[in-house]
């Protein structure tokens, strides 16, 4: 051994590919070819085909469901009821948010699109076919869209399962209509600042209801062997253990006698956390014909029925000094759940962790109360590519501090600055409760607003709006600005669960002889990388190159139990059960390599791929020569083979920050906007790969963009869904989606392994009161102070003719 | 987006394709480059039992240009048009309106016989064919006629086309000038909230002869003659102008929708009318 000639230092480093490396995504080899193993792309022997009836009603009776004619087609095996799941105890089933939900509708209906009947067919077309013979009779109701109407005296009952019960999971019910009210903060301390307060601005902002839109819709295939009396599920989930958990739960099958398998899943963003209906029939089908089952939805039942995302009315009050010292924050919120409390939060929070509505200042005092509300509307309430309610959050105070520089005529990149938690601060206790772990929020927002040339900006802008009076253009310029601060990575088990599991990943490796490795994770990448990232930061943990280990996620029967992906968790706590687990590895590789050296363990020192005798150099075992002599040499005291587990339980969330800057031009006449520029600066802590990052800022951006400027579920008054397909519901193609650019700070969590924060989201977070602030921004000098989302083109040309700017 | 069962019929010639339609009666649909009626069978909100596909037919493609006047087989695609330069150079809107139409892989695809025969109000063809003043051919049982597009449509989704006729041509005659098809949309792939389409010629400084034609601001297209006539003989002052907007909105009769409430509607139309009138005016 050790014959080559010694190569440096550095070049074994990049050898590894390991942080910091911009290493090509390993998963895409297979998506750019087509060859991605996708849900619909299972096909097992005998597979049965599931299709759901759906309420055309929002609100309506269900007087009977004659499934006849469908089961006298040739083709059909079965029509699943309520009633046929009541004896089973599954025609309901508990929701993450400590409610129930009906699978099948248990008497009445309660949104467009819910689910009524489940028909099951040897062959797709012919399950369609059934589920238009099936007949239902209803009655209709009155309709509920409005969460402020709902909690009106006389409004209508929607929630009858619930009648009499004046308590839910999180508290007290004061309507009929009323899920819970949820509070954090000093409510007294925060009304007394306020009441004396020199300047208070107050303004009603709403993040409207929208949708994460895969681009692969929801469903599963679902495989009873009875046989063995084994169940396989394969579906679109993006925590496959807490879904083998449930089922175990809700079905009596033993938990080691259920195998939930995430394939490979085309986007989740938040859609994917929660079971869905179709899961549950699947199941149950399956188990009832003794052959596998698959439901996939559409397009139109994904954006009707399965979870939606926002849908806050947020009632903002700020206080400040004259000089622009923010001295109080507080918040009302009604929160319009839907039909049912279906959202995917820790269930210690049921409005998730919009208490980081504080932001990136330091406000001395603060309050929240949010009211969840039903509505005749689909329920969800999930985290759309962000941490809990924290898009909504940053949203808010992002709104908040431009409608007080508003009132303090103040310019709101001034007063931001005024106002940021100071570098030297963290790890900062927020008045809303949580720990900032670190950030250095001046020196991004410096270097955001002298990368975009902010001073000439607004020069320009000032310049145009004279031009625009003077009547020689009718277009604008809007700066938005944003410097948001994100909390991610649930989370400590200490307060942060799901229906009791605990929020905790976990990585298990394996070395092989040779020296390459397979590791497993409790999480399941919907497109995040996880394959190549996570096997960077175990290459530079254990020595072993990056393109030598291969990452597993996603099948129950060989992934270590983990909470799955979503809230930007992988990496802060998956990740850092990965370099955890690595450590452990590393710490028996320097025993074997202390007696394959003959000295002592602490004679040696951690060398990128090897341990060296200290002072000596030339002396040293690379871990691959390690892992080789594990196996095959008899080391006294210690047993063979090189594999460590670790379970990671986070000591505290992290919390990413990023300043962004959105150039906008309005055309006042037709309502429409370009994005002249967008400049997003992310600090996520230690950067673990370059180019992941920034691919997760564009994708983020992208859905930002979307979202502010046109994504929206719109309802009619009686409950019909305005958006159903992709004619109206805005996903952006590569013409739309604007033109970024990136930049980064790097400020490592304090508490995390390896430093890093979490990324994915950050965009969706920080780039949606980006846009929406450049709408505001523009119309600024004419007296605007808010505006709903989404901006499209009629409703900026509404803010333009209300404001007398359209003759 | 699962249809209910059909039968495929790809008829070699028109004669059969005429001969399937006589023979299936109602319950038979030709379908050309099929973005309309596909959805409408995947939505089962049409039902259609016997489907002809037209694409075989060879003899409904082409384009043909004949001194100044062009005739186009309906089942010539979006990308046939915009990629002929005779037709680019004779009648450039074609080539500016196809461009507007969805995206390059539904270009590649859609047909203008189909964009113009279903009676789509959201389509961009029929106003641009009523701009042109444009004939379309019928081809039925008892032989061919030609239907001006100024008169073919008749509400939504409902024509002069009788059940047992194709539309098997397009023709018009190029009447050089300047031209301008403007377009509002919310993204790539939508129908207009609004878009106008101008022709307009020019004789020394006065414009002598203009024709307009709005999409999607009514449950048909909307040739707007009155707008055409404020412009013929003015030399297009602002004055002008504001007259054949005037004209127009007179004539658009717009539903809210997703894309915005009526008054944003005709707003815009106004506003996409002056453009397409700025830019026709300044190539004449």
């Amino acid at each position: 051994m050790n014959e080559m000639a010694p190569i440096s230092r550095e070049e074994r480093t990049q050898n590894l590919k390991g942080l910091g490396c911009s290493r090509k995504r390993v998963e895409d080899v297979r998506f750019t070819q087509g060859k991605g193993n996708y849900v619909d792309d299972v096909k097992l022997p005998g597979m049965l085909y599931g299709d759901f009836v759906r309420s055309p009603y929002a609100h309506a009776r269900v007087k009977s469901v004659d499934k006849s004619a469908a089961l006298a087609l040739p083709g059909v095996v079965a029509v699943l009821t309520a009633e046929d799941l009541a004896p089973l105890n599954l025609h309901w089933m508990p929701t993450l948010a400590g409610d129930k939900q009906m699978v099948l509708a248990d008497g009445k209906v309660l949104f467009q699109g819910q689910e009524v009947a489940f028909v099951v067919a040897n062959d797709r077309y012919v399950a369609a076919d059934a589920a238009e013979l099936v007949v239902v009779d209803y009655e209709e109701l009155p309709v509920v869209t409005d969460p402020f109407k709902a909690l009106e005296p006389g409004a209508p009952v929607l929630r009858e399962d619930l009648e009499g019960q004046t308590s839910g999971a999180h508290g007290e019910r004061r309507h009929h209509n009323h899920i819970f009210l949820w509070e954090a903060g000093d409510r007294q301390a925060t009304e007394e600042v306020i009441a004396s307060a020199d300047v208070v601005a107050e303004e009603m902002i709403y993040y409207h209801r929208t949708h994460p839109c895969p681009l692969e819709t929801c469903g599963c295939v679902a495989s009873m062997d009875a046989v063995n009396g084994k169940l396989t599920v394969y579906g679109t989930f993006q925590a496959p253990h807490v879904v083998r958990t449930v089922a175990s739960l809700l079905s009596g099958i033993e938990e080691h006698k259920i195998r939930v398998v995430s394939p490979d899943i085309g986007g989740g963003f938040g859609n994917k956390v929660g079971v869905y209906p179709g899961y549950v029939c699947s199941i149950v089908a399956s188990i009832v014909t003794g052959k596998p089952v698959k439901w996939i939805e559409d397009r139109m039942e994904n954006l009707t029925a399965t979870a939606f995302a926002r849908d806050y009315w947020m009632k903002g009050r700020i206080s400040a000094t004259k000089d622009g010292r923010i001295t109080g924050l507080a918040c009302h919120v009604t929160a319009d759940h839907g039909a049912f409390d279906a959202c995917a939060d820790p269930t210690k929070f049921p409005a998730g962790f919009f208490h980081i509505m504080t932001g990136s200042y330091d406000i001395p005092v603060a309050h929240v109360g949010v009211d969840g509300v039903y509505t005749n509307k689909a329920p969800g309430g999930v985290a759309y590519r962000c941490s809990f309610r924290v898009t909504e959050a940053a949203y808010f105070i992002e709104r908040m501090i431009e409608v007080l520089a508003i009132e303090l005529g103040m310019d709101a990149a001034e007063l931001r600055a005024k106002n940021f938690i100071r570098k030297e601060q963290f790890p900062y206790m927020s008045a809303l409760g949580w720990e900032y772990d670190s950030g250095d929020y001046h020196t991004a927002w410096n270097k955001a607003l002298a990368a975009i040339g902010y001073e000439d900006l607004r020069r320009e802008q000032a310049e145009r709006v004279e031009a625009f009076r003077r009547g020689e253009t009718r277009k604008l310029i809007g700066i938005g600005l944003t410097h948001f601060t994100e909390i991610v990575g649930a989370g400590p088990v200490k307060n942060c669960d799901i229906l009791g599991m605990g929020m905790f990943d976990s990585c298990e490796i394996r070395i092989h002889p040779t020296g390459s490795a397979v590791a497993r994770l409790g999480t399941i990448s919907q497109g995040q990388g996880h394959a190549t990232t996570f096997a960077q930061i175990l290459a530079s943990e254990i020595g072993l190159s990056a393109d030598s280990i291969t990452i597993e996620e996603g099948d129950t029967d060989t992934a270590p139990y983990g909470l799955g992906t979503y809230g930007s968790r992988s990496t802060p706590v998956a990740g850092a059960a990965a370099a955890m687990a690595g450590r452990k590895i590393r710490a028996k590789a320097q025993m074997i390599a202390a007696y394959l050296l003959e000295v002592h363990d602490g004679d040696l020192e951690w060398d990128v791929d090897r341990f060296a005798v200290k002072g000596a150099p030339e002396r040293f075992k690379t871990m691959k020569e390690i892992a080789y002599a594990s196996y095959n040499q008899a080391i006294p005291g210690l047993e063979p083979g090189l594999e460590a587990v670790s379970y990671y339980d986070p000591p505290n969330m992290t919390y990413p920050f990023g300043a962004y800057v959105c150039v906008m031009e309005l055309d006042v006449d037709t309502g429409s906007h370009e994005i002249r520029q967008f400049y997003a600066l992310d600090d996520c802590g230690t950067r673990i790969n370059p180019m992941i990052i920034e691919g997760q800022v564009h994708g983020g951006l992208t859905e930002a963009y979307a979202i502010a400027m046109a994504q929206e579920i719109a309802y009619d008054e009686i409950g019909n869904v305005k958006t159903a397909t992709l004619m109206d519901f805005f996903l952006p193609t590569s013409f739309e989606t604007p033109h970024y650019t990136t930049d980064f700070t790097e400020t490592p969590s304090p508490h995390h392994p390896i430093g890093a924060k979490g990324v994915g989201e950050s965009p969706n977070v920080g780039g949606v009161p980006a846009f929406s602030n450049a709408v505001h921004d523009a119309f600024r000098p004419f007296g605007l102070r808010q505006a709903h989302m989404p901006h499209d083109q009629w409703r900026v040309w509404k803010i333009a003719r209300d404001l007398g700017l359209n003759g | 987006m699962i249809p209910a069962a059909f039968e495929y019929h790809r008829p070699p010639d028109l004669a059969a394709a005429i001969a399937a339609l006589r023979d299936y009666g109602d319950d038979a649909r030709v379908v050309a480059g099929g973005h309309s009626l596909i959805p409408m069978m995947k939505l089962r909100m049409a039902e259609i039992p016997h489907l002809i596909d037209l694409q075989a037919i060879t003899a409904l493609k082409g384009i043909s240009i004949d001194g100044s006047t062009v005739r186009i087989g309906a089942m010539t695609t979006q990308a046939e048009l915009i990629a002929h330069d005779g037709l680019a150079s004779l009648a450039p809107i074609l080539r500016e309106t196809a461009l507007q139409i969805a995206d390059p892989q539904v270009r590649y695809v859609g047909t203008i016989g189909g964009n113009v025969a279903n009676g789509d109000p959201g389509n961009d063809m029929p106003a641009l064919m009523q701009c042109l003043d444009a004939g379309f051919i019928l081809a039925g049982p008892d032989g061919e006629r030609t239907v001006s597009a100024r008169e073919f449509y008749q509400s939504a989704y409902v024509t002069l086309r009788e059940d047992g006729e194709i539309l098997t041509a397009v023709s018009f005659e190029a009447t050089g000038g300047g031209h301008a098809y403007e377009k509002q949309k919310r993204k790539i792939g939508d129908y207009a909230t609004a878009a106008a389409a101008v022709l307009m010629v020019k004789d020394k400084t006065a414009c002598s002869r203009a024709s307009v034609a709005m999409t999607n601001l009514s449950d048909v297209p909307v040739w707007s003659k009155a707008a055409g006539d404020a412009l013929a003989g003015t030399s297009c002052g602002p004055a002008d102008i504001d007259a054949a907007v005037a004209a127009m909105l007179a004539d658009i009769a717009p539903t809210a929708d997703n894309r915005g409430p009526v008054e944003f509607k005709r707003h815009v139309a106004g506003v996409i009318l002056r453009r397409a009138i700025a830019r026709a005016w300044s190539r004449a």
